[in-house]
């Protein structure tokens, strides 16, 4: 029985609340990358780096916040600095709105002129990022580092196994409820939210029945900002910051929102999970966790991998292969919002 | 007659700015840019085959270029024998059992109808597969990675001259495209261009990791070269002479017989690697030369008319009774194997193969701006593109920290804002290179030098 226990508190500690982690980032990121497809009807180029923007603005306020001494104690400081770098982001998605991307909403170009102006501008966003804050890789997480340790767990409850919970861990977890769930009472239950759904479902007709266009783009920059801002700085903690690391980011984001179904927030949340949790499962060495579980003679030599951790990314990339030849529309059936 | 007006001036004004390099700089720097421009104009003459001449879009020519690079390696370095000894059985059965596994599969697909079992038995086919893959290539790969592994720990190439590997380059592309396009071109526009990122970024994993290919992150150093090496040059007689008779004024104005000799090694060192660079030039040039009249002929053949039709309305075009996804995946085929040629071109001119470099915004969105900014469905136009922006790419840099001297001349040495500004010079290319693609696409959307269609 205790080696039951042991079994699943390793599986627990180094897949599932890393990949539970990591698949809220994704799901941020792939809740913002399938909004933009629903709404303006392109695939946004510009994801990782629009994360990414966002994210610098919070790693500079918290470095100014440091230097004021503001903070939140056992909080990181960060927490405190996301509704100004979210302002800013919004600011930012909006002049690149009005001048970019409108002028090819107008003249309702296809979606790949879309795409191919939003490569240009993640060029744009890149060389401000690196321009204003550097290529470096950047720290700023402060507070209490773990929430619990695994000498602490182990004295706790006497066992082999120990988990570890981070404090980032946990908070990535939770602010990700928190505002999936209010996006979506945003979306299903408000006004704005049916008018930004009916908008997608049909433009023709929603513009006939009265709604606004100018406000539904803006509402969806808006969500769009609070999202991007929210998954970079959530993603900055846990890991740290470093540009570069979000552009590669962009692909498993993709991966995840057409896993679930483009078009579809409720699929894109879920597929950030589908997405991380293969990641980390195909990828995760099972000598320990099956060591617990036989008899010692039978003890495995192998590490019991399926792959190498270097091709983390391949995972996803295949599963979203996969996922493309057999169900181009997504586990859970796209274009809905 | 206008439009080749317009054609011959930009390309006069293009070669006029790598002049100006050689002047203000230095003609080896020039000849540098020039040779990647060359380079990168290849590769935009495939991009340019799928994008221009079929609407397809392909954002996976990164994973091209690094097939190309691959294939250098593995036609011109030497075997390395004892790596072949102690684990090229492994590998060779590895490859056996790969090529049964895509039988059977291929077997079950055609003979069973569409059931759930025979998903379960493809999926528990290749599964089987890859755990004894793994089985049996663990013990070779890891022998192989143990012979020398500070030298060569792989196991090697052909040793073939080095430019047999632009075909193989060229050959390997081709068919990772042609099992790419049977997969994906059935996939919509914007579809297409996540699958195919996505599938370079495996492929440039695979290169990375699996270091008994080609030493993965560890790059291979010192590859053949098609070209003379400068320090054979620097000792050979007939090239000193040389260089003494184009420098013959210069040389007569010094007087002192050892400031004589060392102004002269000097020259010899400097033109030896001009004279190899030019060598490169040449070879490059004779490749986009006969790229271009090949596609040139291509374009305006009745096969060109076909693609262009297919492009334009694809419907209209298959009720003609074209087939459109043959067309498609002919054309997809042909433009990769372009952009391996060029890969393998490039990894020849640099002699060394970094698996580490290949990154998507170098690879593939920075080609992807040099077609569109030249021009879409005009080979010319693309070829220009990759001249311009490969050069705004290199020459960013330095025009930008000369314009930021230039505006905070007034303050201080010491000034913060001046400091940061001229340490992030470099990333001014990435501005350069978006602004300039979101003018493009704004304000002449069909590039520099449109597509233009001769009625016949």
């Amino acid at each position: 029985m205790m080696d039951f226990l042991n079994a699943i508190i390793v599986l627990f500690n180094f897949t599932v609340i890393p990949a539970l982690a990591y698949g809220s980032q994704l799901a941020l990121g792939a809740i913002f990358v399938t909004l933009i497809y629903a709404v303006l009807r392109f695939a946004n180029f510009a994801t990782g780096d629009m994360m990414s923007f966002g994210t610098m603005f919070a790693v500079i306020l918290t470095y100014y916040f440091q230097s004021l001494g503001f903070g939140l104690g056992v909080l990181p400081t960060a927490l405190l600095t996301i509704p100004f770098a979210i302002l800013m982001m919004i600011l930012y998605m909006l002049i690149i709105d009005k001048f970019v991307f409108s002028y090819y909403r107008i003249k309702k170009s296809p979606p790949v002129q879309f795409a191919m102006v939003s490569v240009g501008v993640m060029f744009v966003t890149q060389a401000l990022i690196r321009i204003i804050i550097g290529p470096s890789d950047r720290r700023f997480l402060d507070g209490e580092k773990f929430i619990i340790k695994a000498t602490e767990f182990k004295e706790m409850t006497g066992l082999a196994e120990g988990i570890t919970l981070k404090s980032t861990q946990a908070i990535t977890i939770i602010v990700t409820l928190i505002v999936v769930s209010i996006m979506f009472w945003f979306l299903n239950k408000t006004k704005t939210g049916t008018s930004m759904r009916a908008y997608s479902d049909n433009e023709d007709l929603a513009l006939l029945s009265g709604i606004d266009p100018k406000r539904v783009v803006l509402i969806t920059w808006v969500i769009a900002g609070i999202l991007a801002t929210i998954g970079g700085v959530l993603y900055g903690l846990d890991k740290s910051y470093r540009p570069f690391v979000y552009f590669n980011n962009m692909l498993p984001i993709f991966a995840a929102a057409i896993v679930g179904g483009i078009g579809n927030p409720f699929g894109a949340f879920l597929g950030g999970y589908v997405i991380a949790f293969a990641e980390i499962f195909v990828t995760y060495a099972y000598k320990r966790f099956i060591s617990y579980l036989l008899p010692e003679h039978l003890e495995p030599d192998s590490l019991l991998q399926l792959l190498s951790t270097d091709y983390k990314f391949a995972v996803s990339f295949s599963i979203l292969v996969i996922v493309l030849l057999i169900r181009p529309s997504g586990i859970f059936k796209g274009k809905v919002i | 007659m206008r439009n080749y007006k317009n054609v011959i001036a930009a390309y006069s004004i293009m070669i006029f700015l790598i002049i100006l390099v050689g002047i203000f700089q230095s003609w080896s720097i020039a000849l540098t840019i020039l040779n990647y421009c060359l380079i990168s104009a290849v590769m935009t003459i495939g991009a340019n085959i799928q994008w221009g001449y079929a609407g397809l879009i392909n954002f996976g020519i990164m994973g091209y270029t690094a097939l190309g690079g691959l294939a250098v390696v593995l036609v011109s370095v030497e075997p390395v024998k004892k790596a072949w000894q102690v684990g090229g059985l492994n590998i060779l059965a590895c490859i056996w059992i790969i090529v049964a596994i895509i039988f059977v599969v291929k077997f079950i697909l055609n003979r069973f109808d569409k059931s759930k079992l025979r998903n379960y038995s493809v999926a528990s086919v290749i599964l089987g597969g890859i755990i004894l893959l793994r089985v049996i290539a663990a013990p070779g790969i890891e022998a192989i990675e143990s012979v020398d592994p500070a030298k060569t720990g792989f196991l090697g190439g052909m040793g073939l001259p080095v430019l047999f590997s632009w075909i193989v380059g060229a050959l390997l592309a081709g068919s990772l495209a042609f099992v790419i396009g049977k997969i994906a071109l059935g996939l919509r526009a914007d579809y297409l261009a996540i699958a195919t990122l996505l599938i370079a970024e495996i492929i440039v994993s695979i290169i990375k990791h699996e270091e008994w290919l080609a030493r993965g992150v560890k790059n291979v150093i010192g590859l053949k070269r098609p070209a003379p090496y400068e320090i054979d040059l620097q000792t050979s007689e007939w090239f000193i002479n040389l260089v003494t008779k184009f420098n013959s004024s210069k040389l007569n104005l010094i007087n002192s017989i050892s400031d004589k000799q060392e102004a002269l090694n000097q020259m010899v060192i400097d033109a030896s690697s001009v004279y190899v660079k030019l060598c490169f030039t040449g070879l490059f040039l004779t490749v986009v030369i006969i790229l271009l009249i090949v596609t040139q002929k291509a374009l305006y053949s009745p096969w060109g008319r076909k693609m262009r039709a297919i492009r334009d309305n694809e419907e209209a075009a298959s009720a003609m009774g074209k087939n459109i996804v043959k067309e498609h995946l002919l054309i997809f085929i042909l433009g990769s194997a372009i952009v391996g040629l060029a890969g393998a071109m490039m990894v020849t001119n640099d002699g060394l193969f970094t698996p580490g470099s290949y990154r998507p915004m170098r690879y593939t969105f920075v080609i992807w701006v040099m077609v569109i900014v030249g021009g879409t469905g005009n080979n010319f136009g693309a070829i220009l593109g990759g001249f311009v922006v490969w050069f705004l790419w290199v020459e960013a840099a330095p025009i930008a920290l000369f314009l930021i001297n230039l505006f905070t001349s007034h303050l201080p040495e010491t000034n913060a804002v001046r400091v940061h500004l001229i340490e992030s010079a470099p990333y001014f290319r990435f501005l350069v290179i978006g602004i300039g693609l979101l003018l493009i696409m704004r304000y002449r959307p069909q590039g520099i030098i449109p597509e233009k269609i001769i009625k016949q």
